[in-house]
């Protein structure tokens, strides 16, 4: 079929069955835009800033699991989505980014918005085009869907000049790619698994040590159903929440800088770790030399690139996580059937006794608690499961992991690896256009608010309404957090002040509703009354400014040395 | 210890970009680099010299096998490949030393390519460390300038493939 270039990229979209993309339009990618007014069956959402987009877009692949799509012009445009980009990078989410270029004869000559795009992402996308011919355009397309969900996930970007947006095209989108150097692992070296899966049965101390890859991998049934079968203890990282059930006997929590203390316990004094998409972050082993140190490791993982990356695996299995899990659950079933698996009951319940001996607590007061928000939210929404969070970066996000109880993957959606302020409302607003039916809430920081807040306006005029409960700390907290214990209490540059903005007004201003929390007595009614809105809402909670996120390992430390509540007459945190 | 990667490539824009782009952001250091066609034209052979630990060797072969446009990673072990450098180097050579250099140059079978009043070019082609020997000899007759090519290298014509990427293909 003829057509020019612009329509050619919807069409591409259009094949792979995208719904939803998100974008602002710009000079360099007019055409495009042009395509999309002549027609399309693609859902275009307007961005505020091509930041947001980017998130959204990120939004939408981790609520879906599908392949996120975002277009940003040349230049300015292309720079705004490095940021997703990277985050997309680092928490290996699948993104199709389209940008516009300037004209292939201005290329080379510092044109008006023009930049190396494709050169400054380099080292942030799986792969990356500058289209430099229009035939290439659906060939192109095709393989940026392939690479981005295949493997590991993670983001492309194709940057088209604009005289190939608006060059004629016979269009024929093509049926399959043609990528000789990309070949990701299609299964798990069967050797391997059988001796993971006897390892697993030999062990007193196993535990399965979960990240985002096992959702990425859509293998979460798998996952518990090798978890039910051996009794074994499950901990998930912050990529990973959401991965196993958190109400469930066998859940052992979140380890890591300000997982609970018990979790970190039990993944540090394992005898054999099942890491299952999992990386060795940083914020998860703490002093990496004294992680674990008795743990020999299975390591379960799409990227060959990550088996003993950091930590030496003793069992590395390289495969997709669905058929891993599955075979190495097949191959711990035939040795429970020779009655060859004990399961770990003693390690259980000393699991078990650790949970009761450090659980998470804080002190409650006059003044209204940043937990205390999040354990309300847990309470009116526990039960339910059409609720879908997102968080933004710093004290608020870990208190989110720490207190709510996510059942469901894609059900816990936040900046990991990047570490990325400002995720949680454009990362709200792209989930809340994959599950319309879902009721969506970010939970902010006060400085990530005001990092990408413009996004209201998107979610107002969108029909994309969401709830926005900001921990208002007064701070950067995370940053004064680390500057009370290790700067000396010097405290440089972190007091946002209460003053301003008047978030409420801030959110009227939006056409979104707007309320001010600031004592436990109201709270409950005011999230009740933003939850059953079904409009686009803002709650600012302002919370003591003096409470830190507790426990915590020092930068450094190892993971067994982490530091609690220094309060001495804490109180146990009511569940 | 020193490690000769041989890397093919699709003969794309920026291949070679998205290598060494890995290489720096990773923090691997390469000590030489060479890049050019092999027998398919749509193809290039990247040869990498790296000095690494083996653990940092097999993380920079399993990154570079994940850039797309990568098709095979090969590790060159030494005994079992063929490895070739091109120096030229323009040596001072007053006339009273020239005879001297020359009958150096014969020993190490390096052409004289070029001729001046008081200077002269050498091409040496060898396993590197023979160029590095012949540097090393000439050097005190005074070196104005040197190039080198960094260096290529094949398996050996007895050899399949390498048994280090048969190895790899484990984990793949």
């Amino acid at each position: 079929m003829k057509m020019l270039g612009s329509d050619a990229i919807l069409r591409s979209l259009e094949a792979e069955g995208v719904e939803v993309c998100f974008g602002i339009p710009g000079g360099a990618i007019l055409p495009l835009y042009d395509a999309i007014a002549r027609g399309t069956t693609v859902r275009h959402v307007l961005a505020r800033h091509e930041q947001g987009a980017g998130h959204m877009a990120e939004g939408y692949a981790r609520a879906s699991g599908r392949v996120g799509v975002a277009f940003a012009t040349s230049g300015p445009g292309a720079t705004n989505l490095v940021t997703p980009i990277a985050n997309a990078w680092m928490d290996s989410t699948p993104l199709v980014c389209v940008t516009g270029q300037v004209r292939r004869p201005l290329i080379g000559t510092d044109a008006f918005q023009e930049c190396d795009i494709t050169g400054i992402t380099i080292p942030i996308v799986k792969h990356s085009w500058l289209v430099q011919d229009v035939e290439e355009l659906p060939h192109v397309m095709k393989a940026a869907f392939h690479i981005a969900r295949t493997g590991r996930c993670g983001p492309v970007l194709v940057d088209v000049p604009r005289d190939v947006q608006e060059a004629p095209i016979d269009f024929e989108y093509p049926d399959a790619v043609d990528l000789p150097g990309w070949r990701p692992p299609r299964r798990g070296h069967a050797r391997q698994i059988k001796e993971a899966a006897s390892r697993l049965a030999a062990a007193e101390r196993p535990i399965l040590y979960v990240g985002g890859g096992t959702v990425n991998g859509d293998a979460c049934g798998e996952l518990r159903e090798l978890a039910e079968l051996g009794r074994l203890p499950v901990v998930t990282t912050l990529m990973g929440k959401g991965a196993f059930p958190e109400t469930h006997e066998l859940f052992a929590g979140w380890p890591g800088m300000h997982g609970p203390k018990w979790s970190n316990y039990a993944l540090n004094k394992a005898d054999v770790i099942v890491a299952c998409g999992a990386r060795f972050d940083d914020r998860v082993t703490g002093k990496l030399s004294a992680f674990a140190p008795g743990a020999s490791v299975v390591h379960l993982d799409i990227d060959a690139a990550e088996i003993g990356k950091l930590r030496n695996a003793d069992v590395p299995v390289v495969g997709p996580l669905k058929q891993v899990l599955h075979d190495l659950a097949a191959e711990l079933r035939k040795l429970s059937e020779v009655g060859e698996l004990r399961p770990p009951e003693a390690w259980l319940l000393q699991i078990a006794d650790w949970r009761d001996q450090f659980p998470l607590r804080y002190r409650r007061g006059d003044v209204l608690k940043p937990q205390t928000v999040v354990e309300t939210l847990r309470s009116l929404t526990a039960g339910r499961d059409d609720v879908i969070w997102t968080t933004g970066v710093g004290q608020h996000q870990m208190w989110a992991m720490q207190y709510l109880h996510c059942d469901r993957p894609r059900s816990f959606i936040t900046s990991g690896g990047l570490g990325t302020m400002g995720f949680g409302i454009p990362a709200a607003v792209g989930a809340k256009a994959a599950r319309p039916d879902a009721t969506v809430v970010c939970i902010d920081g006060d400085g990530c608010f005001q990092m990408t807040g413009q996004e209201l306006a998107t979610s107002v005029l969108e029909g994309l309404p969401i709830v926005v409960v900001v921990i208002n700390n007064a701070y950067l907290g995370m940053v004064q957090q680390w500057q009370e214990l290790f700067y000396g209490e010097r405290y440089s540059h972190v007091h946002l002040t209460h003053a301003v903005p008047d978030y409420a007004q801030l959110a009227e201003a939006y056409g979104a509703a707007g309320f001010t929390v600031s004592t436990e007595d109201e709270l409950e009614g005011v999230l009740q009354e933003a939850l059953a809105l079904g409009r686009t809402a803002v709650v600012d909670a302002r919370v003591d400014p003096a409470e830190q996120c507790y426990p915590m390992i020092p930068g450094g430390a190892a993971a067994l040395d982490m530091i609690e509540n220094p309060e001495e007459e804490t109180v146990e945190a009511g569940s | 210890m020193a490690h000769t990667l041989s890397v093919l490539v699709e003969n794309r824009p920026g291949a070679l970009m998205r290598i060494t782009s890995l290489f720096v952001r990773r923090g691997f250091n390469i000590e030489s680099l060479a890049v050019g066609p092999t027998e398919r034209h749509d193809v290039s052979r990247v040869t990498l010299r790296v000095n690494c630990e083996q653990h940092t060797l097999e993380q920079i072969q399993k990154q570079m096998h994940k850039l797309v446009n990568v098709l095979r990673v090969i590790e060159l072990e030494p005994g079992e490949a063929v490895e070739r450098e091109l120096l030229l180097v323009k040596v001072a050579a007053p006339p009273d030393r020239r005879a001297e250099l020359m009958a150096l140059g014969e020993v190490f079978r390096a052409r004289v390519v070029d001729l001046g009043p008081d200077a002269l070019v050498f091409e040496v082609v060898g396993p590197p460390e023979e160029l590095a020997s012949f540097e090393e000899l000439v050097r005190p007759h005074g070196i104005k300038e040197l190039a080198r090519t960094g260096r290529v290298g094949l398996a050996r014509a007895s050899r399949e493939t390498p048994r280090r990427a048969q190895r790899l293909e484990v984990l793949r």
